[in-house]
């Protein structure tokens, strides 16, 4: 199987370097690769359609003709088009000059509202210095109201809460009265879950929406969604005329064409994405990421700034000095790798890697076995981390017990402690080790 | 003819005399009634026109919408391709004369894709303990308040539920509103505990008391998540503690309006906890869920319910044949 589109693209066209030109059968070829990838992820068929008609309309302009590698060319070609659909002017959220600014979120049941209001509170106290407060209107959902005030708690939210025997229509323009009085910068509104096609839920929203007269309705769609991800978009941009878009669960595996299509047939922009269960995990959304994402490219970008804000400037210098002094101890490889580890799970991050998304299938990485490695340089004394030639049989024995492993994990944890020692020597003095030594295969 | 809940559920005596003093026939034709409501929602007006249309004649064209109409309904490209090669192959052998002909070969190629043994759910251990797993927001909890309803109420059987999603905020106490509703008692521990523990107690709690089934609520989670997976395998081990052959089922529920995503999380649930069926939730709105037809085809996992609404009844035994109908009805 082919994992990604560049692959299939370079397979569908990889007689034609040795011609030099793509002919009408060449495109014809191209565009099926392209169109099963955006079906395999989740791109409504009406919108790869039309992707693909215009794609290939560039496609057979000059521009791919002569270039040296046609099967790339055409990749970049689709990114660049993807791109486009995905982005176009991006859009803020709208704050209104006289507080509270009312944020008003709708979507599918099970899509994440609750948790994506308590996150976009989280964002807008932390990023934006904002006093937010939260209107609880899911009446229906057992339990929902309690969720959010405790989610919203965790958020540093106040929650404007009634119960669930009152008209979420009432609830909602009675939170809006507090917040006003309260006088919060942000009111977030809380609405249950609710099918696209329920008449009357769907009433009751565009109710809401009237009742509080929101200056951003947000619709929270989740990006595991398939082709109905169109459907519901268009039905809630009737009721209530959404402005924009959180992406919910994009921590998961899934491609998220559901993105795609939401942006190209509503013309709503995905403002925010949700990565992770911790209230932390919500972003900005990038679209030249979701893109590249789409195609199965890896995001190194956001790899990199995963990697910025977990690791200190100033650590980083100390590290440096310290490597090439060859001071590195087993509490400095410690630190590193807990660093490493806020990151998030190892396997996610390799798949951000250009190409690793293909190469990791099937294979599991195993964090549990860093979780071993912690255990054992934590057993250690101060001593022994600084100086490891101090573990002789008795001291590793002692290590063993202590981190509920056995000596022979300790042995190997401090062989390639040696080896990585060395490795580092080498890097200080220029020369680049192989990949296996790193990896230790 | 649907599937009936006898059929789902296998029991060792006659279902006892429900709760209910309605007769049965009433109440079947209720269920109907509620289906086909829910099911119509958007579907029957667009039905008829699409039916009569795809096989208008046999050119590349109704090839072609065929396949769009598949895809529309989350079956997935490949899955499609196959599907419709085969109905090709056929009518081009001359087996398939005429429209009609084609829908009725056509629907059987679906329901066969679908289906997969076994269907059932084997209610005759004592206790039968049911795990339910599932990404989040995809309806766990609401199944298994849907599920034990129906136990309880409509079977006869006493059913008690363990409150094992201790992770989200409020999960327990949306369990514990079900179980209100359902008329049996929850097994609950603090928010954070372990959940394997839950488990462990309630499967105790069951068997010292004697109740006939135990379900257990798991907290939803990401199948990339591989320690949450972990997680989960050893609740699993740990009920099996309790007893070697539980848990007897390991339902997960897929959302319908999931996209080719489904099949991954079937995939790595299934690794990790060994899933023996399927709950396809959320039927009652436009989403068709045809990724169960790619998770049946791919990994031989069988649908054994369907969640068609909110209420305490919105729950059905799954029926391939209902399904490939459906599928076609754009």
């Amino acid at each position: 199987m082919f994992d990604t589109l560049s692959d299939r693209l370079q397979a569908a066209l990889s007689d034609v370097r040795s011609r030099g030109t793509l002919s009408e059968d060449d495109v014809a070829k191209a565009m099926r690769a392209i169109r099963l990838a955006l079906l395999e992820a989740d791109v409504n068929f009406q919108v790869v359609k039309r992707f693909t008609a215009q794609v290939k309309e560039r496609a057979q302009g000059a521009e791919v003709l002569g270039a040296l590698n046609p099967g790339q060319q055409v990749v970049k070609l689709v990114d660049e088009e993807l791109t486009t659909l995905m982005g176009g002017a991006g859009r803020d959220l709208v704050f209104a000059s006289r507080p509270p600014t009312v944020v008003l979120m709708a979507g599918l049941q099970g899509s994440g509202k609750t948790t994506a209001c308590a996150k976009l509170a989280r964002h807008l106290r932390e990023e934006h210095g904002k006093n937010v407060a939260l209107a609880a209107c899911d009446v229906y959902r057992p339990a929902a109201v309690d969720q959010l005030v405790r989610v919203g708690a965790q958020a540093g939210a106040t929650v404007y809460e009634q119960g669930t025997d009152r008209d979420p229509v009432d609830i909602a323009e009675w939170a809006l009265g507090r917040a006003r009085s309260e006088g919060r910068d942000v009111l977030i509104v809380d609405t249950s879950g609710r099918l696209h096609v329920d008449e009357a839920l769907m009433a009751e929203l565009a109710r809401i929406k009237k009742g509080t007269k929101p200056h951003n309705v947000l619709l929270v769609v989740d990006a595991m969604t398939g082709q109905d991800a169109v459907g519901v978009a268009q039905a809630f941009a009737q009721t209530a005329d959404f402005d924009g878009v959180i992406l919910s669960k994009l921590d998961g595996d899934a491609r998220g064409g559901a993105a795609l299509s939401v942006k190209a047939v509503t013309g709503k922009p995905i403002l925010y994405a949700s990565t992770g269960e911790k209230l932390d995990a919500f972003e900005r959304f990038h679209p030249d990421r979701m893109a590249q994402r789409i195609l199965g490219m890896g995001d190194v970008l956001t790899l990199v700034e995963k990697a910025e804000r977990q690791f200190d400037e100033g650590r980083a210098e100390e590290l440096e000095r310290k490597i090439r002094r060859q001071e590195f101890t087993f509490d400095d490889f410690l630190e590193q790798l807990k660093q490493l580890r806020g990151m998030g799970p190892l396997g996610s991050l390799l798949k951000m890697i250009p190409g690793m998304g293909q190469q990791l299938n099937g294979i599991d990485i195993d964090d549990r076995e860093l979780d071993r490695v912690q255990a054992i340089i934590t057993s250690m004394t101060p001593e022994e981390r600084a100086n490891p030639s101090l573990l002789n049989g008795s001291r590793r024995r002692r290590v063993a017990r202590g981190s509920g492993t056995n000596v022979q994990a300790v042995n190997q944890l401090v062989k390639q402690f040696g080896q990585m020692q060395k490795m580092m020597r080498q890097l200080s003095s220029g020369r680049m080790p192989s990949l296996g030594q790193l990896t230790g295969r | 003819m649907a599937r009936t809940w006898p059929e789902l559920f296998l029991t060792d005596s006659e279902a006892p005399a429900p709760e209910s003093a309605e007769p049965e026939s009433g109440r079947r034709s209720g269920f109907f009634v509620r289906l086909r409501e829910n099911l119509a929602k958007s579907r029957q007006a667009l039905g008829a026109e699409l039916q009569a249309t795809v096989f208008q004649s046999l050119d590349e064209e109704s090839w072609e919408r065929l396949e769009e109409m598949l895809i529309y309904a989350d079956v997935g490209a490949s899955t499609t391709a196959r599907i419709v090669e085969r109905l090709e192959t056929e009518a081009d052998a001359g087996e398939l004369a005429g429209g009609p002909d084609l829908t009725r070969r056509l629907k059987e190629l679906l329901a066969d894709a679908v289906r997969a043994e076994p269907d059932t759910i084997d209610l005759r251990h004592s206790p039968t303990v049911i795990l339910m797993v599932g990404v989040n927001g995809t309806g766990k909890t609401t199944t298994i308040g849907k599920m034990a309803w129906h136990l309880q109420r409509e079977l006869g059987r006493s059913v008690l539920l363990a409150a094992g999603d201790t992770f989200r905020a409020a999960a327990v106490e949306q369990l514990v509103a079900w179980g209100e509703r359902a008329g049996c008692d929850v097994v609950r521990a603090a928010p954070g505990s372990d959940p394997g523990a839950v488990a462990y107690d309630a499967v105790a709690a069951a068997r010292a008391r004697g109740h006939d089934v135990v379900i257990c609520d798991t907290a939803g989670r990401l199948h990339t998540q591989s320690h949450l997976m972990e997680e989960l395998a050893k609740v699993r081990r740990v009920i099996a503690k309790q007893i070697p052959d539980a848990p007897h089922e390991t339902l997960l529920t897929i959302d319908a309006t999931t996209g080719q995503n489904g099949l991954r999380q079937a995939l790595l649930f299934r690794e990790a906890v060994d899933v023996s069926g399927i709950v396809l939730t959320k039927l009652d709105g436009t989403a068709k869920g045809g990724i169960a037809l790619a998770i049946a085809q791919e990994l031989g996992l069988p649908v054994k319910l369907i969640g068609v609404g909110e209420a305490l009844e919105d729950l059905r035994p799954f029926d391939p044949d209902d399904f490939a109908s459906a599928l076609l009805e754009a």
